[in-house]
């Protein structure tokens, strides 16, 4: 039933409020200092040290495409957590297939150097 | 209230799927389609679907779109892409306004005693869905597997370091 | 629904055992010392190897078993097809190795990926369901992008899997979209209830514009996944920037898998239908001829040729498709079977005389092969031959039977558009044969013959080829027996 979930719905409704809130509390109590100090990243005057829009190592999206595919995999899981105890055990080994075929895909990124995020150089000094 | 609920998230939708497509910052566009995903899950709790819509919130606005700004980042598109109007852009409009078309006359009218809702509620909560899924839906389901152990090959392959490749 | 029996499990040993094997090839890449192409190479034979037998074990059912709540059927459609798509991911690991090791790259990961795409075309060959149909063609398709884009430092190989993806993407969510309106039109995907419930939707308004909607969409899908004519434009980009034996690949076991779901689905789902896609199938057939042969006239680089070679055989193939009679589909079987032994064949040419991952693809580089390597000038222009359809290549049988369906069910213009574009297809394949026998060569370096993998699977092939030119009754036969309960 929809109805049932109105509460979620309140829960986005109060998200929504507090963060209008506080976008409104700063814009009246802060003081507007203008000038082009305060346009700076940072107003104390620490000069920036790189660019925050530049290109990432592709290794962030090697994880972002793993993280999607766990996500996926996580999705299946909470129907099947619900019917588990009724179903017994060829829900279990039907579940316990599909889990192993995400281990080996798992064991697979490990193994590989998926996960290691360091810069090459530090790998390399690493292995000496 | 429930058909305000549905006005105020349709219209959402709506809204914030025009800002993707016309925002030229491509970073708001995908904070923009955030809020498009999240409208379309309320719509699934409405249509009494509370499990697409936790996926939909989990998987796509969770996971998708961090990729998409991954993506974003990692091509570093700036914001002033082309802004004019070309050929290819034309030809995008004329096919989904087609496609648009083609729902709409779909849908237009009457069903003339066709159930055209062969789900009923009781097939999409979840227990049913949960029991199709891993019951009827097996096979498709241990394949779904494979084919997201091939996804993670076909990712690893792509993005490892080329000093990996040569032997 | 009826719940799921254990030992229905048993039927689909064959595809538990190629999805375990490329599991492991998978992982054996992980360790630091199996980089060992020939390991690799054998362990995914084996694989095959073993596929092959235990499906032979398993044999044809009396009658089709639907089995997993309709998701899968056995049936000797479905025997046909694994077999053919076996032997043909076979000879593309045979093609496959000396190209990966020159390249430097991995073989783990590529074989692995090749009996993936394997698996998925023999549960496409086994689906019941549109649902498993899809999904198993997903799991085909997204192996083959990555296979596409395998040379990962040719800027051709990265634009043919960008191609193949985006292109390939597209046309599945066509598809997926197509599915749903024929759910909603019907409420079911299973094939034969399908069948059943599309009499009383399309006597609906509604549901007959939902239907028909639903199955158009369907089969762009279907006809981008064979690629035909408006939907092939990926086709010529991917099939010359991929790794040959990936071009050999999708040309083969990829193209036979899309036509086998495409037959099913059209058969055993859209009987209700039938008038509606023969006219659809038709028009596209006619086009994908003509324009494939028009445009494989103009290339000059061979595996470009080829690709749109490929495309006007799709529309030869569709010929048999529309005839909607059992004529026209044991020759389709046939022709099939056929062109697979041939493509690889031609490919395995192309492979051999490519020296490092792209050079020697021109026409210019065949000039005067037959002085160079009589031995290959004399194969390719076996397969030059069949290709055109020139007795007694196993081609030559695989038109006539094409046509004739075609005939007979009283298609005539559409067989007449057949003939006439294989006189067109004539004289670009004839043009290979005339750069090997009567052009004076560039260069005088003999060919390498050093690998007897690659050797053995084109003179195979060529023997095949002809043995079916001569002899192509059993196949006949084979193909007839095949479509016992598809009708």
């Amino acid at each position: 039933m929809p109805q049932d979930h109105y509460p979620v719905l309140l829960a986005l409704g109060l998200a929504l409020a507090l963060g209008v809130v506080m976008l409104m509390l700063s814009a009246l109590m802060s003081r507007r200092m203008g000038g082009r100090v305060s346009l700076d990243t940072y107003e104390s005057g620490e000069p920036l040290l790189d660019r925050s829009h530049k290109r990432i190592s592709v290794l962030f999206f090697l994880i972002a495409i793993d993280f999607v595919v766990f996500d996926v995999e996580a999705a299946f899981l909470y129907p099947w957590a619900l019917v588990i105890r009724e179903g017994g055990w060829p829900l279990f080994w039907a579940m316990m297939v599909f889990v192993g075929l995400i281990l080996v895909g798992f064991a697979y990124i490990w193994k590989k150097g998926g996960l290691d995020l360091r810069p090459e150089r530090q790998k390399r000094s690493l292995r000496g | 209230m429930e058909m305000a609920v549905f006005l105020l998230f349709a219209a959402l939708a709506l809204v914030s799927s025009l800002v993707v497509v016309l925002h030229r910052n491509p970073i708001y566009a995908v904070m923009s389609l955030v809020v498009t995903f999240v409208s379309i899950a309320v719509m699934f709790v409405l249509l009494g679907a509370p499990f697409l819509a936790a996926v939909q919130v989990l998987v796509y606005t969770g996971a998708i779109l961090v990729l998409f700004l991954f993506v974003i980042m990692l091509l570093n598109v700036s914001g002033d892409s082309s802004r004019g109007f070309d050929l290819h852009k034309a030809l995008a409009a004329v096919v989904a306004a087609g496609f648009a078309l083609l729902l709409l006359t779909l849908f237009w009218g009457r069903y003339h005693g066709l159930d055209l809702s062969p789900l009923q509620e009781s097939d999409v909560a979840l227990k049913p869905l949960a029991r199709a899924l891993l019951d009827t839906y097996l096979l498709p389901f241990e394949i779904v597997g494979l084919l997201l152990l091939a996804a993670v090959t076909a990712a690893t392959v792509l993005a490892r370091r080329s000093q990996d490749t040569s032997s | 629904m009826d719940s799921i029996q254990p030992q229905e499990f048993l039927l689909l040993v064959p595809e538990i055992v190629l999805a375990s094997a490329g599991m492991l090839l998978l992982l054996t890449g992980t360790l630091k010392t199996s980089n060992g192409y020939r390991l690799c190479a054998a362990i995914s034979l084996a694989a095959l190897a073993l596929t092959a037998v235990l499906l032979l074990i398993q044999g044809i059912p009396g009658a089709p078993r639907v089995i997993l709540s309709g998701m899968f059927i056995v049936d000797g459609y479905s025997f046909f097809w694994k077999l053919l798509f076996l032997v043909a991911s076979a000879f593309t690991v045979l093609l496959s190795d000396r190209f990966l090791s020159d390249g430097g790259y991995r073989p783990a990961e590529f074989y692995s990926l090749i009996l993936l795409a394997t698996t998925g075309m023999l549960f496409m060959a086994s689906g019941y369901s549109l649902l498993s149909i899809w999904i198993s063609l997903e799991l085909m398709a997204l192996s083959s992008y990555i296979l596409a884009g395998y040379f990962k430092h040719q800027t051709k190989s990265n634009e043919a899997a960008l191609k193949y993806f985006i292109l390939g993407a597209l046309s599945s969510g066509i598809l997926v979209y197509g599915i749903s309106l024929l759910y909603g039109a019907t409420g079911t995907i299973q094939l034969d209830e399908l069948a059943a419930a599309l009499p009383a939707a399309l006597a609906l308004e509604t549901g007959s514009r939902l239907a028909a909607a639903g199955w158009l969409l369907l089969a762009m899908g279907l006809f981008f996944k064979v690629a035909a004519v408006p939907f092939h434009v990926w086709t010529p980009d991917v099939y010359e920037g991929a790794p040959t034996p990936v071009t050999v690949f999708l040309a083969t076991a990829s193209k036979a898998a899309s036509f086998a779901i495409l037959v099913r689905i059209f058969y055993q789902a859209l009987p209700a239908l039938a008038p509606d896609w023969q006219w659809i199938t038709a028009a596209i057939a006619v086009v994908t001829m003509i324009w494939g042969n028009l445009a494989a006239l103009t290339q000059t680089n061979v595996k470009r040729m080829l690709a749109y070679s490929s495309v006007a055989h799709a529309g030869y193939v569709l010929i048999g498709v529309l005839a909607a009679t059992e004529d026209g589909l044991w020759a389709v079987l046939f022709y099939l079977f056929a062109y697979t032994f041939i493509t690889i064949g031609t490919f395995g040419t192309v492979i051999l005389l490519e020296r490092k991952e792209y050079a020697g693809e021109t026409y210019s580089d065949y000039a005067g092969l037959a002085q160079r390597s009589p031995f290959l000038a004399a194969m390719m222009l076996v397969f030059m031959l069949a290709l055109t359809g020139i007795p007694p290549t196993g081609g030559f049988f695989g038109k006539i039977y094409l046509f004739a369906a075609a005939v007979e069910s009283g298609w005539i213009w559409v067989a007449v558009v057949g003939v006439l574009t294989s006189a067109i297809s004539l004289f670009y394949y004839i043009g290979i044969g005339v750069q090997m026998y009567l052009k004076e060569s560039g260069d005088d370096t003999p060919s390498a013959l050093h690998a007897p993998g690659l050797v053995g699977t084109i003179a195979v092939c060529a023997v095949i080829t002809v043995l079916l030119g001569i002899l192509p009754e059993p196949l006949v036969q084979f193909a007839k027996s095949s479509l016992v309960g598809l009708l």
